[in-house]
């Protein structure tokens, strides 16, 4: 199951990376096709050596991918994210800006809720690309340190809050 | 029209790639710099990329547009993730948080080398 699944998905990137459809390929009295069989051909070796190879090492569970609600939920996510991802840059933007530079940096503690390893990795990606944190490390699997170019407050409890929560909800439906 | 659009997104890309270019010179330490070279370049990548699939999209559903797309998609994955091991990587070999850092909780579980002097860390 998990290797059908690695193989839609690489089979999937490999068309989408070689595109074998290119409409100047039909003559002009309308023979020959878009399509480059070719490379579809090759795409699906690839696809299975792919999933043969790394099949075992890459997603723990091969299910949620074609789930409806899981993809429901990403397709939700990403304007959500991207929203915040605007945001942070225009924060950091106007940081970088002003005569002052107001910063105030300090590295936070957080704490997640998410089991699972790719939704805490999904987590600390999305606030490094989110307002004004970033990563530092992970530690006991859902302990986050940040570090915070304005620190609104040390304590756990209100870092956890501000910046954890906004994601938790969409990461744990998708993820979890 | 598409091709003003692309333009108009390819733009304002690079003014956020300016943006971020401008914060690296002049953030304190080497965490804030990367915030500013993760947040400000990624996105401002992305909209140049973004412009590009605009405008490849525009003479049919053609290799540049596809491509472009997906290279948002790797971008958004690795930039932040090269960021993170690149800011833990500094935190352990040492490189200090300058002024005005108010708090830094990270040293209690990791704390941090001092044999670095702070000469060494003026220049990174």
């Amino acid at each position: 199951m998990r290797r059908i699944a690695i193989f839609i998905v690489a089979y999937l990137l490999w068309c989408g990376l070689a595109w074998p459809y290119d409409q100047n390929h039909i003559a002009a009295d309308g023979t020959g096709t878009a399509w480059d069989t070719g490379s579809l051909l090759l795409g699906l070796g690839v696809a299975l050596l792919v999933a043969i190879l790394f099949g075992g090492a890459l997603t723990n569970k091969p299910k949620n991918l074609f789930n409806p609600l899981h993809i429901f939920w990403v397709i939700v996510y990403l304007p959500v994210f991207f929203y915040y991802c605007i945001k942070a840059n225009l924060q950091v933007v106007y940081l970088v800006l002003h005569p002052d530079m107001p910063i105030k940096p300090g590295i936070v503690k957080v704490k997640t809720k998410l089991t699972s390893e790719s939704g805490v990795t999904a987590l600390a990606n999305s606030i490094t690309l989110t307002p004004g944190t970033l990563t530092v490390d992970v530690i006991n699997d859902n302990e986050l340190y940040v570090h915070w170019l304005v620190v609104e407050s040390a304590e756990e409890d209100k870092a956890t809050e501000i910046i954890v929560n906004r994601f938790e909800y969409f990461l744990e439906k998708i993820f979890d | 029209m598409s091709e003003i659009i692309a333009a108009i997104l390819i733009g304002i890309g690079v003014l956020f790639n300016l943006f971020g270019c401008i914060g690296l010179v002049r953030f304190p330490d080497v965490y804030t710099r990367l915030q500013a070279a993760t947040k400000c370049v990624t996105l401002g990548t992305c909209l140049t990329l973004g412009g590009a699939a605009v405008y490849g999209f525009a003479g049919g559903f053609g290799a540049l547009g596809m491509k472009s797309l997906l290279c948002i998609g790797f971008l958004v994955i690795t930039a932040p993730t090269a960021a993170h091991a690149l800011a833990r990587g500094a935190y352990k070999y040492g490189v200090k948080l300058k002024e005005p850092t108010v708090v830094d909780l990270y040293q209690q579980v990791e704390p941090q080398p001092t044999s670095i002097e702070d000469e060494e860390t003026e220049t990174a």
